[in-house]
């Protein structure tokens, strides 16, 4: 196992509100790691600066360095559009396009030139399977996304983000917004998907992270407390402040 | 607790007096241009040209010139005004300069029409040597509308998920391609509506185009862009204060004043169908 993500003393301020603070950490590749800790700790701030989704908000500014491969990808003339391609995110609400299940699946390949339906169809295709999306909707490709349950149209929405080929998934509380027959094919999916991706995952909460998750950070007030092999910080760990939060004494 | 009682009557009575005056006025102006001008109403009148010094014949010319003007300041307007709304609701930010620029359309879009027709008669007619002319008309007409069809556009834009952009710009789309498939065709309906709605306003005016684009007699559909025209409010104006016998030709005056507004209303019921239907078919 090699490291395929690296945040270097990595802070995310917006205007004077820090959310991020010096966190320094490095993710394996091809393992589940989960970012746990109470609501308003800076998690999904600090998985948006991977892929820079952050850059979006006004007035955010980060400082230090994301590695990608051991490139910095705050580097002065790094192709953000790039690395949003290789770097995938799924969030919190499901978010479909108004548009038909096979469009959405196939927007990401088409606008990365892949135009030709010969060549879009298996794309859309493994895709869906690879969400466990494909048995329930092969018939009905055309239908609008927005005729979905809530847990297919999050699928669906995983299936897009595959269907560009990422290296990395970051998924913001991917199960937030579904109930729990929803959540646990959701989180069988994240097991299957680790064998061809690095996925990192945003939760408040701990069962989940116990559950999927070979590695645990735990974030709190921004800055990272504890960070290292699942079963460890959940059973062994070496902050006051992890036991606290994971015994339920705050949160 | 009576004096409670009776304040809210009185409150109460007030309001609806309110409303009924309105309804009253409404029907009162329908009545008097339907009961006087309806009786001209006919084919010859709507497709024939104005003959023996305009006390006969019909208004043909002056329904195409509004057509065309009304046409015309789309074509100009709408191009420039959604470009304008994409650039303030997707790039701009919110920053001084963003606001600043808000602030000067909001201040734009209260500019009278006459000042407009004045700006487009030095502008368009005689500084670029346009002349009289249905290019003139058109370019001041837009002008005119253009603050309408860029708030109506940053309102269709704004009403756009958030989420569509983040979706699209998370799968490595660049922020162009992201507005231009997951955002812009939501858009499409509210700028449409908006646009329809501006242009309706912009049929009816008289001031910018009296000063750019019209003339009293042109019995000719105009051929070129260059060509001047008559048009529906330009002609009521005309025959209503400037003809040698107004009162000989004031049912044709009010003749010409229901096809204007009937126009008017028409353009109206579009946009409110395209709202409408918008509605119905939106899922977000």
């Amino acid at each position: 196992m090699k490291d395929k993500l690296e945040a270097k003393d990595l802070s995310v301020s917006f205007g004077t509100v820090q959310a991020v603070k010096h966190v320094s950490c490095s993710l394996r590749s091809n393992v589940i790691t989960a970012i746990i800790g109470p609501s308003g700790c800076g998690k999904s701030t600090l998985i948006k600066s991977f892929n820079r989704l952050n850059d979006l908000v006004e007035g955010a500014r980060t400082t230090g360095a994301v590695l990608l491969d051991g490139e910095d990808v705050y580097a002065n003339g790094f192709n953000v559009v790039e690395l949003r391609r290789r770097v995938g995110m799924v969030f919190q609400k499901p978010n479909p396009f108004p548009k038909s299940i096979y469009d959405n699946v196939a927007y990401g390949p088409r606008i990365h030139g892949t135009k030709a339906k010969a060549e879009l169809d298996p794309i859309v295709e493994t895709s869906l399977k690879q969400a466990a999306l494909w048995d329930e909707v092969s018939d009905r490709l055309t239908a609008s996304a927005f005729d979905l349950s809530g847990g297919q149209q999050q699928r669906l929405c995983i299936a897009r983000a595959l269907a560009v080929q990422p290296e990395i998934l970051l998924m913001d509380e991917p199960c937030s917004a579904l109930d729990p027959l929803a959540t646990a094919r959701i989180e069988q999916l994240m097991v299957d998907l680790k064998r061809e991706y690095t996925v990192v995952i945003v939760t408040h909460n701990m069962q989940q992270a116990a559950r999927v998750s070979d590695f645990t950070a735990f974030l709190y007030l921004g800055e990272l407390i504890e960070y290292g092999p699942t079963r460890q910080v959940f059973e062994r760990p070496t902050a006051e402040l992890t036991e606290n939060y994971l015994t339920g004494r705050f949160g | 607790m009576n004096v409670k009682r009776l304040k809210e009557r009185v409150y109460f009575t007030l309001f609806r007096v309110a409303t009924a005056a309105v309804l009253v006025f409404l029907s009162l102006m329908i009545w008097v241009f339907l009961s006087n001008g309806v009786g001209v109403l006919n084919w010859t009148f709507l497709t024939d040209i104005p003959r023996r010094g305009m006390t006969e014949g019909g208004i043909f010319p002056a329904i195409v010139g509004t057509l065309y003007l009304t046409l015309g300041a789309i074509v100009f307007a709408l191009p420039v005004g959604v470009a304008s709304a994409i650039y303030l609701v997707e790039y701009a930010g919110e920053g001084r300069v963003a606001r600043a620029i808000n602030a000067a359309i909001t201040n734009l879009a209260g500019v009278p029409s006459i000042i407009h027709g004045l700006f487009g008669f030095g502008l368009f007619v005689n500084l670029l040597g346009l002349g009289t002319s249905l290019l003139s008309g058109s370019l001041t007409l837009a002008l005119l509308i253009l603050p309408l069809v860029i708030s109506a556009s940053r309102e269709a834009l704004l009403s756009v998920p958030r989420a569509f952009r983040e979706g699209s710009l998370a799968l490595g789309a660049t922020k162009w391609e992201s507005i231009r498939h997951n955002v812009l065709p939501y858009a499409v309906p509210g700028i449409l509506t908006g646009t329809i709605l501006a242009v309706a306003r912009a049929a009816g005016e008289t001031a910018p185009i009296i000063l750019t684009a019209t003339f009293f007699f042109r019995p000719a559909i105009p051929s070129s862009l260059l060509d001047g025209t008559m048009a529906l409010a330009t002609h009521i104006y005309y025959m209503a204060t400037q003809h040698h016998s107004i009162l000989l030709v004031r049912p044709l005056t009010y003749g010409a004043v229901l096809v204007l507004l009937g126009l008017v209303l028409s353009l109206n019921l579009v946009a409110i169908l395209i709202r409408t239907r918008h509605r119905k078919g939106k899922k977000w």
